[in-house]
């Protein structure tokens, strides 16, 4: 019972950083957003009797991507509304 | 049609495609065939107390092969492309201050992350994890490493020199048990290794010497990866 209650807290606590992630404006909120969602989801993997693919999840989802989205967002912008304005002017 | 009602009915689309799927799954309650055959004869062949790790390196060796082919190849690629444009923009990359914070911890972390890794790769017969994983987590405490050092650089010749003389010794390891003992390529038996009690860290044959070497390799093609992305970079 209580099993299945940490299953259902943990999947609505994925859906809110997914919708968070694809909703906020400042980009690197959404990559760290994307960096707690391999988290919760490595945990799911480990609940599900899957230890070595949570290994991995932690490895590659949290730590790498996480962090060259970051090298990413510091040499391009921060705001996605940047990127929005500066397409509307070139059209 | 606005975007958003694309983007309405696309989803809609795809709910109507994948509702099939959930309708038809029951869950099994015993296993296929071949889950069986590794859970009867699993340990009894390898020698391996891990089943997951005896099914990727023992049984299924082959695609274990392919998948590292794979990631050399898309690591040789990134570097490829990404050492073009580090010519064109000369050296402009800042170098900009680092927190206390950070130079701290790293020091502190970083021996622990890479003992971690290789704690995960030796015993990937004993344990969850193995190569990839392992090797994973030693790219991530060298990335560590950059972000507090903006003066640090990987010796690539280092790097090189791990990454082909791990491949190497995979195959070559594969084809021992092949040539030598009339097993199949990339079996475990090879000679002079014994498979030992099951449990204990030197067992299941050539499993730790190859998990050793793929993590090597994977550790090496990985910080390769990270290090020429963090170098290429330059601020305006």
């Amino acid at each position: 019972m209580i099993y299945i209650a940490i299953l259902i807290i943990m999947g609505v606590l994925l859906l809110a950083t997914a919708i968070f992630a694809v909703t906020h404006r400042d980009l690197l909120f959404a990559v760290i957003a994307t960096g707690i969602i391999s988290l919760i989801l490595s945990l799911f993997f480990y609940l599900l009797q899957a230890p070595d693919v949570a290994l991995t999840e932690a490895a590659i989802g949290i730590a790498l991507t996480t962090i060259i989205f970051v090298i990413t967002i510091r040499n391009t912008t921060r705001d996605e509304d940047e990127i929005i304005d500066k397409k509307n002017e070139k059209l | 049609m606005g975007k958003k009602t694309m983007i309405a009915l696309i989803t809609l689309a795809l709910a109507f495609v994948i509702y099939p799927l959930y309708q038809s799954y029951n869950g099994s309650e015993t296993l296929k065939d071949v889950g069986q055959y590794y859970i009867d004869n699993g340990v009894e062949e390898t020698g391996a107390q891990n089943l997951v790790t005896s099914v990727v390196v023992t049984y299924r060796g082959l695609d274990t092969l392919g998948e590292v082919t794979i990631l050399f190849l898309a690591a040789s690629v990134i570097s490829f492309f990404l050492s073009f444009s580090k010519n064109d923009r000369i050296k402009s990359r800042s170098i900009r201050s680092v927190t206390e914070i950070l130079t701290t911890s790293t020091q502190v972390l970083v021996p622990m992350i890479f003992m971690f890794g290789v704690y995960i790769f030796v015993n990937g017969h004993l344990t969850p994890g193995g190569g990839f994983q392992g090797g994973a987590v030693i790219a991530s405490g060298i990335i560590l490493m950059f972000l507090s050092n903006p003066r640090f650089k990987l010796s690539h010749k280092v790097i090189q020199f791990v990454e082909s003389t791990s491949g190497i010794v995979f195959v070559l390891i594969g084809a021992a048990g092949a040539l030598m003992m009339d097993g199949d390529f990339l079996s475990n038996k090879i000679p002079g290794f014994g498979f030992g009690e099951v449990g204990s860290i030197i067992s299941a044959g050539a499993i730790p010497v190859i998990y050793t070497f793929l993590g090597l390799k994977v550790g090496a093609e990985l910080s390769n990866v990270l290090g020429v992305f963090v170098e290429s970079q330059s601020e305006k």
